[in-house]
């Protein structure tokens, strides 16, 4: 990205948060809370403190961050280094991501933008045009890539619910404005845990180190009625979903389970794991001090915005996340994808010249796809 | 202020006010040293720091969680408090910390049998209430089981190393972890040596008394027992090893395998300028960024902030684990190859 595209996409930014202030999620406690941003062209800034909305506003003025943060955590002198702010208690946040899937349908939509000369690239090794090594990844992510993101984030809302007994009120999910979702849970008994506590709970929705004594397996002489069952609690009901299917099959399973051994149990976790867990990043949830993307900011990633999702069924961020104005620009693009925002079809665009909308610039822009001539 | 009978205060004598029991009773501190008739007490008491210095419990007087008559009672309490005169005289932390262990240990089992209530209800309730007022965590019985809230129990759960300890492996339901009394008794281990450890180091040291002098030098020679000496191995355990065949590779190594790699080898002693060349093969490499994040990581730059090698359990949860045999349990990768004299 050059400076051009910089400044485009800095205009375009600003002029959303001038006419779209009201989108963002003031938090609660403002002033407890620490505050980050990066410009175009430049890198992280931590350790703001702002007082009132008033402040957030003149900073989003003044500044037009390419993305806008706020920590999870309240801290006593936000804006102090981190050792002297004084840590008093942290939300409980997760984070989504459809690059952590593994679904199919990933290689159709990603493509390799070099690093060098900006050209893409079918390969993933060297520039098909320049031979550099220095290759990223651009994922334009799909129809699918949203509904197994959705999928994931019921899982987690289940068993934050019935498990962790969180307020169903308490728990937001927004679209992280590029490839999934981020859930956050305020209020709940969670907020003073550390991170080493918050380990124990991403374990426990990813089924990570359980053990087979667990699900009823022993390694002499199993007992029958050890193992788990419909309607139990938490994960021996997942189990009983996962592996038996219907009440009626539990009796023939359980035989299977037993004769098949203590040694081969663990691939059975493995897939009630898969088939029941919640792919969370580890890494977000357990950072006490994470500074997460502000709800109704932009993301850089794709000009796309962080939005709260009231009807997860029926969000599509493709049209409820897009935001950037409908005025007709003109870039020279390299998209060897199609993709669709508000309803509209772009692409695929082979090195060209193309007029179109501001959203969709924006949108290739940030996914590194076209250039302003 | 909870009040307790007669046989509560000889299964948890920690609970006592020292000073205050032995007034009531008539005594002086002097008279243990001087008074040959009372000398037995402090025989049990050294008896009870020997016993706990060897890893073992005391084993009391008290039958069935009752104590059998008042002289029996008193001697159990009693040689308790000399106990942590004993060891507030010989000033030595490892005594005091095995000590408070052992009488955790020795509580627990009484505490255990309270909770289960065998004996009667409301002892029950009075090991709740214990429970309550010395660790803030609130215990309800439910059929066979003690709950508590999960935020509780991940409190003390976390440092167990043990995987049936995870919460993953217990039995959770709405925002409550179900627990046996006994597992209840042994989550508060710790924490009850760490109250029985600071109750201790809290009072106030006598002046020597005329008469100990002996019992205090026989416990120096016992500590002298407990000094451990450590030798160091040069060998990397396999996710560095593996981190670092990533890099030399040109791979990508995710950032937190980087974090790894940096914090293992300045916690080894290496310099940024021996660690920075690892990462030359990096895909997006970059001399000033990389030299940037290692001054930062050693503390070098402004804010000061240490950072530590992270746990095998976090490098386990990021992927990055690849144990052998030799690895052998241990907590972080800085553990490995240590051996213990």
């Amino acid at each position: 990205m050059t400076e051009k595209e910089a400044k485009f996409l800095e205009g375009a930014f600003k002029r959303y948060y001038f006419e779209h202030f009201e989108m963002l999620g003031i938090p609660d406690r403002i002033t407890e809370r620490e505050f980050g941003f990066q410009r175009f062209d430049s890198g992280m800034i931590r350790h703001i403190s702002l007082k009132t909305d008033r402040e957030l506003k003149l900073l989003l003025m003044k500044e037009v961050p390419s993305d806008v943060y706020c920590s999870c955590a309240c801290y006593t002198f936000p804006s102090m280094p981190m050792k002297e702010k004084d840590w008093k208690e942290a939300d409980l946040i997760f984070d989504i991501d459809a690059k952590d899937l593994n679904l199919g349908c990933r290689a159709d939509h990603t493509i390799s933008v070099c690093g060098k000369c900006g050209r893409t690239s079918a390969q993933t090794g060297s520039c098909s045009a320049c031979g550099s090594t220095g290759l990223e990844t651009k994922s334009l992510p799909c129809r699918k890539c949203i509904a197994a993101s959705k999928e994931q984030v019921r899982r987690l809302s289940d068993m934050l619910v019935r498990d962790f007994a969180a307020e169903p009120d308490a728990i937001q999910v927004y679209f992280s404005g590029n490839e999934g979702f981020h859930v956050h849970v305020s209020n709940s008994q969670f907020q003073q845990c550390g991170s080493k506590e918050r380990a124990e709970l991403v374990d426990y929705i990813m089924l990570n180190g359980a053990i087979p004594e667990t699900f009823g397996m022993r390694k002499q002489k199993p007992r029958r009625d050890s193992f788990p069952d419909f309607g139990q609690w938490g994960w021996q009901d997942r189990f009983a979903r996962a592996v038996y299917g219907s009440k009626s099959n539990r009796p023939k399973e359980i035989t299977r389970l037993v004769q098949a051994g203590y040694a081969s149990f663990p691939q059975t976790i493995a897939a009630v794991s898969e088939r029941m867990g919640a792919r969370i990043d580890p890494n977000v949830t357990v950072d006490i001090h994470r500074i997460f993307r502000l709800p109704g900011s932009l993301n850089s990633k794709s000009g796309l915005a962080k939005m709260h999702c009231t009807n997860l069924d029926s969000f599509d961020p493709y049209v409820d996340a897009s935001f950037l104005v409908t005025d007709k620009v003109e870039v020279r693009a390299d998209c060897p994808v199609r993709f669709a925002l508000r309803k509209r079809g772009f692409g695929p665009y082979k090195d060209e010249t193309v007029e179109v909308p501001m959203y969709a610039a924006a949108y290739m822009i940030c996914k590194k796809l076209a250039r302003i001539p | 202020m909870l009040e307790l009978g007669q046989d509560e205060m000889a299964k948890y004598p920690f609970m006592a006010d020292a000073g205050q029991y032995l007034r009531n009773l008539g005594f002086q501190l002097e008279q243990f040293g001087s008074d040959p008739d009372l000398k037995g007490m402090v025989d049990r008491a050294f008896e009870r720091i020997r016993v706990a210095a060897e890893g073992q419990v005391y084993g009391s007087d008290i039958r069935d969680g009752r104590v059998s008559g008042d002289a029996e009672l008193q001697r159990e309490i009693i040689s308790f408090l000399l106990a942590i005169v004993l060891l507030k005289l010989c000033g030595i932390q490892t005594l005091v910390r095995r000590f408070a262990l052992a009488e955790s240990r020795r509580a627990e089992k009484f505490l255990e049998r309270d909770l289960t209530g065998r004996a009667s209800g409301t002892k029950t309730e009075l090991a709740t209430r214990i429970i309550h007022d010395l660790f803030s965590i609130r215990v309800k019985k439910s059929d066979d089981f003690f709950v508590m809230r999960i935020a509780d129990y991940l409190r003390r759960a976390v440092h167990f190393h043990e995987r049936s300890w995870k919460l993953v492996n217990r039995r959770v339901d709405g925002g409550l972890v179900f627990l046996s009394p006994h597992e209840t008794v042994r989550l508060i281990r710790a924490e009850l040596g760490i109250y029985i450890n600071t109750k201790i180091n809290a009072a106030r040291a006598p002046p020597m008394i005329p008469g100990f002098e002996g019992y205090v030098g026989e416990l120096h020679q016992i500590a002298k027992k407990f000094s451990t000496g450590t030798v160091t191995g040069g060998e990397y355990p396999p996710c560095i090893k593996h981190a670092i065949d990533v890099l030399e590779k040109g791979e990508n190594l995710p950032h937190s395998g980087r974090f790894m790699l940096a914090t293992f080898l300045l916690a080894r002693g290496q310099s940024v300028e021996q660690i920075a060349p690892l990462f030359k093969n990096a895909p997006d490499y970059n001399e000033k960024i990389t030299l940037y994040q290692l001054n930062h990581l050693s503390g070098g730059s402004g804010s000061g902030t240490e950072y530590n090698c992270p746990s095998c359990q976090k490098i386990r949860m990021q992927g990055l684990c690849f144990a052998v045999p030799e690895c052998d349990n241990i907590i972080t990768p800085l553990q490995f190859g240590r051996r213990k004299n």
